[in-house]
């Protein structure tokens, strides 16, 4: 799917018990980090991606060449200042940027994995990641942050890991994956393997593409990203290069177009079965059930300083769902501050430039950071 | 800092956990936290006040006391105060079972309506009062429901409150309130500032 080159990677050799039973040794996890580690090594944030995102957080993604996807937020002088802190991200597993997933081979039968890679869990995506901090020999990082998936892998890690971050920035996310959602999960994976290029996940050596379906499920899934009244007001009934409806099925309306076109770039970016992965990791998401129905008990070892940021036109991760994170951890209480930001960007709010989130999270981080350095 | 805040200040020993409610801008969160080392929280509906107050590097929850503060356990904070509040909830009897569940005490101030020059102006102009404590029109005030400070005592002595501080503030001078001079503090004083606990 990718090429190796500009690709780094840390190969794992200790095994990882997965949550589906298999254990997985020697595998690669593909990362990338942005600023410099200081000294004392406190001033590591480890950033965790969304769905479709990767561990190229900001400047050019050498392999899209276009933008990493939180570059609104990352970068020199930016909400998480790049001059100032050490960036991390690394593509999950199960994922399709060099990281260990469904397009990698079985070290067993040297096939391609395809449907035979093990299901993997927001849990195992985290444990996985965790060895990143070995090998920086960070001990205690100074912020976990991420939006969506990308924020239930930040509760997921202060969970396992209560006293290996001292800020914790959920945003636009949820600790129990909803029906609604994993209603749109599996439409996107219906749409993927009902096209007849999928051939049961081996299309690599039949050497076919199921682009048509991932892109359906791109489609469907980036509807879910935005909000009623942000569509009406960027294309409205605005035609496509023409000025009248031409009684076909050719993209008449703007809005089709542009999603014909999401669909189409994601196919170039993306592997099929990666988003079947995944998307089931999200689905599996419950971190109310892993501690029997008390959100509060995931939180109840951690001292860490919580920030949980929604948005009002988030109607895929609604405000209440963020909320209620929030309450667990008051019911305990924990440090937590909490804002929604005003936006009718919807989901993607947060991978936007939304000035009153970028504000929000800089000044936390940096105020955060100023006590941290005068604890000391 | 306004004169309540230091008052309020006056009130919470150091080094204990402190819920404002309805905290605005964080003025009074930020010199506990800085001047008496007090874990402090604040809750505030407005957006731009939460924003402020994450800028000042304040922890602070968006959120509506009349529905929020249900999430916090029973006894959670040493003291919880509402400044000049109340008086705006719907439900001013449920807000202040919540500040006594929530809090082991309260500091609760409330803006005078049986101050004299609330009284002249109704008496004279028969309109509305408009003070400096309460700048709004009747339609456009967020007030529901005003009281005197002699309502309050009296409220508070019926719910078997226990005040263990009352004191008023007029003119920037604190004075305590007695059994003797309430029907005089009710008369002159600009607001009233209460600590109790259940």
């Amino acid at each position: 799917m990718n090429t190796e080159k500009n690709i780094k990677t840390l190969i794992i050799k200790k095994p990882l018990k997965l949550d589906c039973g298999k254990t997985i040794n020697n595998f690669p996890i593909a990362f990338e980090t942005y600023g410099s580690l200081n000294e004392n090594k406190d001033n590591a944030i480890l950033v965790f991606h969304a769905l479709t995102g990767d561990q190229f957080v900001t400047g050019l993604n050498p392999v899209t060449k276009k933008d990493g996807w939180w570059s609104f937020a990352v970068g020199p002088d930016k909400a998480i200042d790049t001059n100032k802190y050490f960036v991390i991200c690394s593509n999950v597993i199960g994922g399709c940027m060099g990281s260990y997933g469904p397009s990698h081979k079985d070290p067993e039968t040297q096939k391609t994995f395809g449907t035979d890679f093990p299901v993997i869990t927001i849990n195992d995506m985290v444990n996985a990641q965790y060895n990143l901090l070995e090998q920086f020999g960070i001990n205690k990082l100074f912020a976990i942050t991420g939006g969506s998936m990308g924020g239930m892998q930040v509760l997921q890690f202060i969970t396992n890991f209560p006293d290996k971050a001292k800020t914790v920035i959920p945003i636009a996310t949820t600790s129990s994956h909803s029906a609604q959602n994993i209603a749109f999960n599996e439409l996107g994976r219906q749409a993927i393997t009902a096209d007849s290029n999928w051939k049961d996940g081996n299309y690599e050596v039949n050497k076919t593409n199921p682009g048509k379906g991932l892109a359906v499920a791109r489609m469907a899934a980036h509807i879910t990203y935005l909000s009623k009244k942000g569509l009406q007001e960027k294309f409205g009934r605005k035609l496509q290069e023409r000025e009248d409806l031409k009684f076909g099925f050719d993209a008449d309306f703007q809005i089709e177009s542009y999603l014909r076109y999401q669909g189409s770039v994601f196919v170039d970016r993306f592997d099929a079965n990666s988003y079947l992965y995944i998307t089931r990791a999200m689905d599996y998401f419950d971190l109310v059930k892993q501690f029997y129905g008390n959100l509060s008990d995931a939180f109840k070892n951690t001292k860490a300083k919580f920030f949980v940021i929604s948005f009002t036109s988030d109607w895929l991760y609604p405000t209440q769902e963020n909320k209620d994170i929030v309450i667990a951890l008051n019911s305990i209480g924990a440090d937590v501050g909490f804002v929604e930001i005003v936006s009718d960007k919807g989901h993607d709010s947060f991978l936007l430039d939304v000035p009153d989130f970028l504000n929000a999270l800089k000044n936390f981080l940096d105020k955060s950071y100023t006590e941290l350095k005068n604890e000391k | 800092m306004k004169n309540e805040f230091k008052v309020i200040s006056d009130l919470i020993e150091d080094n204990k956990k402190v819920l404002d409610v309805g905290c605005a801008d964080g003025t009074l969160m930020q010199f506990l936290k800085e001047n008496k080392n007090i874990n402090v929280r604040g809750l505030e509906i407005s957006k731009e006040k939460v924003q402020e107050c994450i800028a000042k590097g304040l922890t602070v929850i968006e959120g509506n006391a009349e529905k929020d503060l249900k999430q916090f356990p029973d006894k959670s904070f040493d003291y919880v105060v509402l400044s000049q509040t109340l008086q705006a909830f719907l439900s001013p009897e449920l807000v202040l079972d919540e500040l006594l569940r929530v809090g082991k005490k309260a500091i609760v101030t409330i803006p005078n309506f049986g101050n004299w020059k609330v009284r002249l102006h109704l008496l004279f102009k028969g309109t509305m009062p408009i003070t400096k404590s309460l700048p709004e029109q009747w339609h456009s005030t967020p007030n529901l429901h005003m009281c005197t400070i002699k309502d309050f005592v009296d409220f508070i002595k019926s719910k078997e409150i226990k005040m263990i501080k009352t004191l008023v503030l007029n003119n920037n001078n604190v004075s305590n309130i007695t059994n003797n001079n309430l029907g005089t503090k009710n008369l002159f004083a600009d607001l009233g500032i209460f600590l109790i606990e259940k």
